[in-house]
């Protein structure tokens, strides 16, 4: 069902930008706003707590799109807009310089947002968090003067952080509340591989320890203190401790929880005319089985594009693998699918070597490869996973033989 | 500033001039090619920039890395002798007039 009016997609980030510029290109005919938050285009997210964090990247190489994009595409841009409220009846979004925009369709790109971290927010200036560009400039200043940075979270933020500081020869110590990195998002082998990548670089690892206060000294942080009894000096803290959807606006209306805004596989809330994509989304993804949210470039693109279709009535299902990449120091983590609840995991390749992939298989059917420095492992992976083939468990860490060989027709399509 | 040329897959030719040292997934980025993706930025992690050199133009640019050429067995379209990366494509001078050939899908 259409309604007259305008798109208007809240968020300005990878989905938000996706959608405006794929359902112009799928022939959406009326006028596209797009709004954002941040007083800026759109940019590239992954080079910020990398490249740009060791100077590699600067701020104009970050542009997703330019200027010149949205006039050719007829996208009318209001940036360093924040959308306060929703008004379901009057199909209209109130803006924080108190304009209303009224709507035809609705899209709520509008991402996630650093989680806090109790013991440590707002306790000094030195404490800081990494999302936005603008959150990247300050930490890369602050950088320029710090000596020893701890770094809270074993996450993917704190990783990457932690590997490009190392690079800047920063003292750098990870404090993880986990017994492990990466708990949820990598098996063990591939975490255990990171940590002593990490403890080679001479990055500190400490992991099992909670942080439960700070000294502070004029209007610094100077020590961070963990739940058993150690603490460690610094003179500057970044926080990498998980993200939260930003679901405020939808939320506000009263369409949404707090762990996300429901959609089905077209994007669509249960609310006509009203869409969402991208990081703040649940959805039912098939290659997990169940309802989870993603954090990821891939996922916001992919849903983006489902959605525009679904905005110029070309319903199609969000189907697409998920894929996620790390890069820390000269090592590449890549990872399609989802491990889930992977009950078989199978090893190809040698982790002493710094090469090597590891198979997740539920009741013997493929769900995930994660690859540490190989690359055709995972692209293969990703071809086996979208095809809804498996090789068989016990030939797939045979690492003499291209994981791309099981794609052939006499691979068994397994039933999912 | 060199010339790279782009020609989509109905054969409509797109000509740019960019500064010597960039990337020829850049240079489309920024020109508003249509027909390159560029997911991942150009850090080799998604296969979404994939062109076909110009025959002309293979001998002169440097052979893929082992990565690059992993990454291509992960393109969209059909994968060919002259499949490139085109955020491995650095511009040089001798480079003037370079032609991409722009596959018909990324995704």
């Amino acid at each position: 069902m259409r309604y007259g009016g305008p798109l208007v997609i809240v968020g300005a980030s990878y989905a938000g930008l996706q959608v405006a510029a794929s359902a112009r290109e799928a022939g959406y005919e009326g006028r596209i706003i797009l709004v954002g938050a941040e007083d800026r285009l759109p940019y590239q997210r992954p080079p910020l707590s990398k490249g740009f964090l060791s100077g590699k990247v600067c701020e104009t190489d970050v542009a997703l799109r330019p200027e010149s994009f949205f006039d050719a595409a007829r996208i009318e841009l209001e940036l360093g807009a924040k959308a306060t409220a929703l008004d379901l009846a009057g199909r209209s979004v109130s803006l924080s310089d108190g304009r209303h925009l009224a709507f035809g369709s609705l899209v709520v790109a509008t991402g996630s947002r650093a989680r806090r971290h109790p013991a440590l927010d707002g306790r000094a200036g030195n404490i800081r968090y990494l999302r936005s560009l603008d959150d990247a400039k300050v930490l890369r200043e602050r950088l320029a003067a710090a000596r020893e940075v701890v770094v809270v979270g074993g996450g993917f933020i704190g990783l990457e952080v932690a590997s490009s500081i190392r690079g800047l020869g920063k003292e750098v110590t990870l404090l993880a509340a986990g017994s492990r990195l990466l708990p949820r998002a990598v098996c063990g082998e591939i975490a255990g591989f990171l940590l002593r990548l990490h403890r080679a670089h001479g990055v500190r690892v400490e992991l099992d320890v909670v942080v439960v206060g700070v000294e502070v000294a004029g209007e610094h942080v100077r020590q961070v203190h963990v739940n058993n009894g150690r603490s460690f000096p610094c003179d500057l803290v970044l926080v990498g401790v998980g993200a939260d959807p930003d679901v405020a606006l939808l939320a506000s209306a009263g369409m949404c929880g707090p762990d996300g805004v429901p959609v089905d596989q077209f994007g669509r809330t249960d609310h006509p005319g009203i869409f969402a994509a991208g990081d703040c989304t649940l959805h039912f993804n098939r290659h997990a089985g169940t309802i989870l949210r993603l954090e990821s470039v891939q996922h916001a693109i992919d849903q983006a594009k489902v959605v525009a279709d679904a905005l110029v009535g070309r319903d199609r299902s969000y189907d697409a693998v998920p894929r996620f990449w790390s890069d820390q120091y000269d090592t590449k983590l890549q990872m399609v699918g989802l491990p889930g609840d992977a009950d078989r995991r199978v090893l190809r390749g040698a982790p002493e070597e710094g090469r090597f992939s590891v198979l997740h298989f539920s009741q013997g059917r493929l769900v995930c490869v994660q690859g540490i420095n190989r690359p055709a492992d995972v692209a293969a992976g990703r071809r086996l996973l979208a095809t809804g083939r498996s090789p068989p468990p016990a030939l797939a860490g045979d690492w003499s033989r291209d994981l791309a060989d099981f794609l052939a027709n006499e691979a068994p399509r397994a039933s999912a | 500033m060199p010339r790279i040329v782009f020609v989509s897959c109905d054969g409509a030719e797109h000509a740019v001039e960019m500064p010597v040292g960039i990337s020829a997934m850049a240079a489309a980025v920024r020109s508003n090619v249509r027909g390159i993706e560029a997911e991942c930025g150009g850090s080799l992690n998604c296969a979404t920039c994939h062109v076909y050199v110009d025959d002309r133009f293979g001998p002169l640019l440097p052979a893929p890395s082992e990565l690059e050429r992993d990454i291509l067995t992960c393109v969209a379209a059909d994968r060919r002798e002259t499949s490139r990366l085109s955020c491995q494509i650095v511009l040089t001078p001798e480079l003037e007039g370079l032609t991409l050939h722009l596959p018909e899908v990324q995704s």
